[in-house]
């Protein structure tokens, strides 16, 4: 079951250059699992502690998933992630 | 150094009087590899506050998914400070993750919605490490 997971310039080092690469999971945080497995380092940069990072944005097939269940959300064959990060900065 | 031609200058500009108080942003995207930045995007402030901005998350989706479908990258990534100078504060630095975008920081901090100049600095931001960079403004890009 693979998943396609697009990666924003900032990670792009740890996929050596990658624009997108495949995961697999049946959920957000399975999906994280397994990039951490093949390309180590990329999980820390999104996760903190128990939750996805503040300032990191995932979607699922569109959907931020902070409205569908955070790291629990189901993924199936065929669904695209994307990662970006918060653009964002104040006085 | 960035080269920004006139228009897209003047159209920060005015993104950041109109939004006085609180902080405008967008960016001024540009075909992939090139450092031209061409089209303007002003975003609105999802945070809507004078020490603060965040893209709102859908739009910055809307946003990636449009500059990919016409393979463009964010060449200008600007907002305003509004009662600080032009110059990228601790979180600024810290949140800064477009490593090949100029960082365009413009201060209202004198006229605020009033006509009258503006700091307008440009910087790279990298790895925490801040370099200005010295601003052409040109007629046409």
């Amino acid at each position: 079951m693979a998943i396609e997971v697009r990666v924003p310039t900032i990670l792009r080092t740890y996929t050596g250059g990658e624009k997108a690469v495949s995961g697999e999971g049946a959920t957000l945080s399975e999906i994280i699992d397994d990039l951490e497995s093949n390309h180590p380092g990329i999980k820390e940069r999104l996760i903190e502690e128990e939750g996805l990072r503040r300032f990191v944005n995932v979607y699922v097939n569109d959907e931020d998933v902070r409205f569908t269940g955070g790291l629990r959300t189901s993924v199936s064959d065929g669904d695209q992630v994307v990662v970006l990060p918060a653009v964002a900065g104040g006085a | 150094m960035l080269t920004i031609d006139q228009a897209t200058y003047d159209a920060i500009v005015a993104h950041a009087k109109k939004d006085h108080p609180d902080e405008a942003c967008g960016v001024v995207a540009g075909p992939e590899g090139t450092g031209h930045p061409e089209r303007f995007v002003p975003m609105v402030n999802a945070a809507r506050s004078p020490t603060f901005y965040e893209f709102d998350p859908g739009d910055l989706l809307r946003l990636y998914k449009d500059m990919d479908a016409r393979d463009e990258e964010p060449v200008v990534v600007y907002h305003s400070h509004t009662g600080t100078e032009a110059y990228p504060s601790r979180t600024d630095i810290g949140l800064a993750s477009e490593p090949n975008a100029h960082y365009v920081l413009v201060s209202t901090q004198a006229h605020g919605n009033s006509e009258g100049p503006v700091e307008f600095r440009s910087y790279r931001i990298i790895d925490g490490q801040v370099s200005e960079e010295d601003v052409s403004v040109v007629d046409h890009s």
